[in-house]
């Protein structure tokens, strides 16, 4: 199935109520696909047809999801980098008001309106909190079809524990490229129960509230610690694969399609007697930070591969302390560097330490 | 096969290349074998060139964007240019004979061409041409059975044109026999 195809078709496997949207290239399908089989193939909580909606800007969809996951809805949400910007306000809101959701990110060259080619330039925007206010969101980066599946099963589940909006970033490549994949059984996600939900003040309660505004400093203070609380929690939700690490001396870290490629030029590489091994980020935010610190004592170096002018290097470096130099190779805007032009960058810092010896 | 095949398909929007790799991926798919289908996505979707990048592997494939092929099959002259030199050595090129102005020149590389337009004309349907590509270029490579062509044809091609079909199947072998009558251009 083509990785967009797969991630619409697990969204409805999932069992999300409702599914709000704007077109933009290269996620499209999403929509297209969603918009002929959610009517069909899913239903609200009160056993009313799912509900798909292209809303009339990005700006409307995200406030329709806000609201939808205040009523306590599964709800998903995709789109593409220019697309998610203009979103950012509705994941900060939600962020603070602690609503669940899934956000798909599948990224395109920027800055700007850029190019619909595929990119990693989104990287700071997902992993940092993205709009105003300190939060984070749980990110999860897929490197194949079958993740573009597995992961929107994943983010509910984040989402869902921690209350919080989760984030897929993928880029246009992934959504795009056709591969084998396995699909979970038809609603095999089970629903938490969600007390907090606005679905109608019965007499046993006071009213649930769902908001954003907390006007008075301490309060709004309160809710900070909370969420840096469960900020915490999160780290244990870390997650990352290792290829080839056991004799590494050069160790290789990047996180979606560059992990692909990266592993390419490790094959490359030890056809050719280098000793690299491969880290490759599945959660970007929590970061695997523990890995990459431990690695750092045994390789002579580090490579962090990215197609953007070096975001996760930042992260990579603050890992590493200065146990070792950490080297980065990015093509941007919508270029994707090359297997050969990984392999020459690790050719040349194996030079390096060769002189070094 | 017991190895990995890495295969470019480019020509113009409209030809059907993105088709072709779909099909070479789903018939890989039913014998069991890894596989990953890339296309190029961008503006010459509508029109302009076009290709995909179809990997095929009894193992899991690292890097689904490649740059040097084992096989490339061109079905215009751009795509020769570009793609001509990113054939590994010993690999196979793969020509649409009366779109090539200026051919190939290298010769460390198998290079053959089939009249596919041609002959698509005279099955009265010029659209099965790539069907005729294919058909010559799965006689070159037997990367995957005939049969599983078959059934993944079935696949690709829009149920409300499957009583093509037939036409296709013709398109198939017509490219097939074309493997065996034409000679390779490396020769001349």
């Amino acid at each position: 199935m083509k990785g967009n195809e797969a991630l619409a078709e697990a969204a409805i496997r999932a069992g999300i109520h409702a599914y709000f949207g704007y077109p933009i290239t290269p996620q499209s399908e999403v929509l297209e696909y969603l918009a002929l089989e959610m009517p069909k193939r899913t239903k609200l909580l009160n056993g009313q047809n799912g509900v798909l909606l292209q809303a009339e800007s990005e700006l409307g969809a995200i406030n329709m999801v806000y609201g939808a996951a205040g009523a306590g809805a599964r709800v998903m949400i995709s789109s593409s980098s220019p697309g998610i910007s203009l979103m950012q306000e509705g994941i900060s809101y939600m962020a603070s008001a602690q609503l669940p959701c899934l956000v798909v990110n599948v990224m395109r060259g920027g800055p700007g309106l850029g190019t619909i080619q595929p990119s990693q330039g989104d990287y700071f925007q997902a992993t940092k909190g993205g709009g105003h206010g300190d939060y984070h969101l749980p990110v999860l980066a897929p490197a194949s079809v079958q993740e573009m599946v597995d992961f929107v099963f994943e983010g509910f589940r984040l989402a869902e524990k921690y209350r919080t909006p989760a984030m897929i970033l993928a880029d246009g490549a992934l959504g795009q490229m056709m591969e084998k994949v396995t699909l979970p059984p038809e609603h095999s996600l089970p629903y938490p129960e969600k007390p907090w939900a606005t679905t109608g003040k019965p007499k046993s309660r006071e009213r649930n509230i769902v908001t954003s505004l907390f006007i008075e400093p301490e309060r709004m203070e309160e809710i900070n610690l909370q969420l840096q609380h469960k900020y915490r929690r999160m780290q244990q939700e870390v997650r990352y694969e290792t290829i080839e690490t056991a004799d590494a001396e050069i160790l290789l870290v990047a996180f979606g399609l560059s992990a692909r490629i990266s592993q390419k030029a490790l094959e490359l590489a030890r056809e050719r007697d280098i000793r690299v091994g491969l880290v490759r980020p599945i959660t970007l935010y929590p970061f695997p930070t523990e890995i990459i610190a431990a690695m750092s004592h045994r390789v002579s170096s580090v490579l962090t591969v990215e197609m953007n002018a070096g975001q996760m290097v930042e992260d990579v470096r603050l890992a590493v302390n200065g146990h070792c130099p950490v080297y980065f190779k990015g093509r941007m805007g919508g270029m994707v560097p090359s297997p050969e032009e990984v392999l020459a960058e690790i050719e040349a810092i194996d030079a390096q330490v060769e002189k070094s010896v | 096969m017991n190895t990995s095949h890495e295969i470019i398909i480019a020509g113009f929007g409209g030809q059907g290349v993105l088709s072709m790799g779909q099909i070479i991926a789903y018939a890989a798919m039913m014998e069991e074998k890894e596989i990953s289908w890339m296309p190029s996505y961008g503006p010459e979707m509508r029109g302009g060139t076009a290709n995909c990048i179809v990997i095929v592997s009894p193992a899991r494939i690292s890097s689904p964007i490649i740059t040097q092929f084992d096989s490339a099959i061109v079905l215009n002259q751009p795509s020769l240019d570009k793609f001509g030199k990113a054939v590994k050595p010993g690999g196979l090129l793969l020509c649409e004979r009366s779109s090539i102005l200026s051919p190939c020149a290298r010769t460390d590389i198998e290079i053959f061409s089939v009249p596919a337009f041609e002959e698509a004309q005279r099955l009265q349907k010029k659209q099965v041409a790539n069907m005729i590509v294919l058909g010559a270029f799965l006689e070159r490579r037997p990367i995957v059975s005939p049969e599983n062509v078959l059934k993944a044809l079935k696949k690709v091609l829009p149920e409300r044109h499957h009583h093509l079909l037939p036409l296709n199947e013709q398109a198939l072998q017509r490219g097939k026999e074309l493997a065996h009558e034409c000679t390779n251009v490396t020769a001349q």
